[in-house]
């Protein structure tokens, strides 16, 4: 496919527990296309996190093959081909080394890489920490200083700083509450447009598939069992699995509807 | 650094525990200047005042030969730091980077590393200590490295289990996905949030090293006459209980005082690097 970023070609990965052969994930054919957000959504065990840890290398496949801009990625990854794929993790505070300040934790993706002069890689990280709606005030604390929702900004500026054009999303909104939920899915959007990101979107929030999402994977039991674009999923899901996810979101009783309805007329009449 | 110290000041035990050891190192560091009889460390005979009860000018008493035993204290103190620093000195790298290597690295890198540890955990401390200095010659650095030998196993063990539970952390991942080497990952990203438990432990295992120094030298298997040390001094005294009381008492004394004094400062550590991370 000429626009796609990334693709797998006959993914399967088996891991061995104990005698047993486990079947993680199993021939996937999936492309990514550039500037698209590709939301992954199952049950837990559907394979959703082993897809993503093999297209970030930390697993290596059984079976086939990714392609990055059409050339196969190998099994030992190179920093040219890590430089691109990049990551943002569920749980912000696990994933930034709660040692190491927002500085440090920034500049050592510029260094890793080499991006600019260790000069002015002080300046990359403040412009960072603006890209992503943070104070470069705050680039001297601790991860335990910030909040929930700046923490993950700062993973998601950490995954921007290598000028990485593909990133796994791994459940990057769950740990967080709904407030700041909306906001980090609104900088996830903002972002893509502005650096032509790809987002490989890992999820089983539907209601947040909907909001980001371009086309939608579904997957059972490592099995890719539906792809479609998100506003096909939503209206016609063809797979047994669509339709049990689909029918297993919370619906909001008629009165909740009215008040929030009644909220969100007040909050706009309120804003200045 | 300036927090911890301030805390270790404002609790009652740890404060004591740091009166104690400061006591320790100055007695040991100063023991020139503080010991009122200096020459009393080596090969000195002073029949005319032998086997005193503590009196003036000889506080603590004298020994067989008549030597004060509070210098003889002051200067055993001192080896007994140098034996401490020069083990943990050994020990933790040791420990550290087998530990970090075995709990990092996956196969059969691992897998050796953790049982020849084993190997050597399994091996009851002293008798493993005491056979080294069968096989060689009591000597102050023989006993250092008998009294190493028993202790890096520990710090493997301490560091792989934390490095384990560190590994499953998300920013371990995102170094790895960025792309940073494995020392790096090891050394930058890992080994600083081991710290906390391996500081609490040197503190803690500086008495024991010397409890542990003091237990061989008691058996005859440390540091040789005449040089000063706490248990051989113990060892000594103990053929005159209870009549010459002062000869066991006081070096049994100075061993307690430098180990309770590093488990309380090891203990307050414990809490706050704890409650730090």
């Amino acid at each position: 496919m000429a626009d796609s970023v990334l693709s797998a070609h006959g993914l399967g990965k088996t891991f061995q527990v104990g005698k047993r052969h486990v079947v993680a994930l199993a021939d996937i054919d999936l492309s990514l296309r550039r500037g698209e957000c590709l939301a992954v959504v199952g049950e837990s065990g559907s394979g959703k996190s082993t897809l993503a840890n093999l297209i970030l290398g930390v697993h290596t496949p059984t079976t086939g093959e990714i392609h990055l801009d059409n050339a196969a990625l190998p099994a030992e990854r190179q920093l040219t081909h890590r430089k691109r794929i990049q990551l943002v993790q569920q749980n912000p505070l696990s994933a930034l080394n709660p040692k190491r300040s927002v500085r440090a934790s920034l500049r050592l993706a510029l260094d890793i890489h080499g991006i600019g002069t260790p000069q002015s890689r002080h300046d990359r990280v403040n412009s960072l920490l603006s890209d992503v709606g943070l104070d470069p005030a705050l680039a001297d604390r601790r991860p335990a200083a910030l909040s929930g929702g700046q923490r993950q900004r700062v993973a998601i500026a950490r995954a921007l700083a290598p000028q990485a054009d593909v990133i796994v999303l791994d459940e990057p909104t769950s740990a967080l509450d709904v407030l700041v939920q909306a906001r980090v899915l609104a900088l996830l959007n903002t972002l893509r447009a502005q650096h032509t990101l790809s987002y490989l979107f890992i999820t089983h929030d539907l209601a947040v598939v909907r909001n980001v999402a371009d086309r939608v994977a579904v997957f059972e039991n490592g099995r890719l069992v539906e792809l479609q674009t998100t506003s096909d999923l939503f209206s016609c899901p063809k797979a047994d699995c669509t339709q049990r996810l689909l029918a297993a979101v919370p619906v909001v009783s008629p009165s909740e509807l009215a008040l929030r309805d009644a909220l969100s007329k007040r909050n706009d009449h309120d804003e200045p | 650094m300036k927090r911890i110290v301030a805390i270790l000041l404002l609790n009652p035990l740890s404060l004591l525990g740091l009166v104690l050891v400061s006591a320790v190192v100055c007695g040991a560091v100063f023991a020139d200047w503080i010991a009122p009889f200096p020459e009393h460390r080596g090969a000195v005979v002073d029949f005319s005042n032998f086997n005193q009860p503590p009196n003036w000018p000889y506080i603590m008493g004298t020994d067989l030969v008549g030597r004060d035993i509070f210098s003889r204290i002051l200067y055993a103190y001192r080896i007994s730091l140098l034996l401490g620093v020069v083990v943990l000195v050994i020990a933790v790298p040791i420990g550290v980077i087998s530990g970090l290597a075995a709990g990092y690295l996956k196969g059969w890198p691992s897998f050796v590393i953790m049982r020849i540890t084993d190997v050597f955990l399994s091996i009851p401390p002293l008798v493993l200590a005491m056979s080294m200095m069968g096989l060689l010659e009591p000597t102050l650095i023989n006993g250092m490295l008998a009294v190493t030998a028993m202790w890096w196993p520990w710090y493997t063990r301490l560091v792989y289990n934390v490095t384990r539970a560190e590994k499953q952390e998300g920013y371990v991942l995102a170094a790895e996905t960025l792309g940073a080497s494995t020392p790096h990952i090891l050394f930058r990203e890992i080994l600083p949030n081991c710290l906390p438990p391996i500081l609490t432990k040197m503190t803690l295992d500086f008495g024991f090293v010397i409890l542990i120094a003091s237990s061989l030298s008691f058996l005859g298997l440390g540091v040789q006459p005449p040089t000063p040390d706490l248990g051989s001094m113990v060892a000594d005294g103990a053929k005159y209980l209870p009549d010459s009381w002062w000869l066991t008492v006081f070096p049994g004394l100075a061993i307690l005082v430098a180990v309770f004094g590093f488990n309380l400062i090891g203990d307050a550590l414990r809490d706050i690097l704890g409650a730090e991370s």
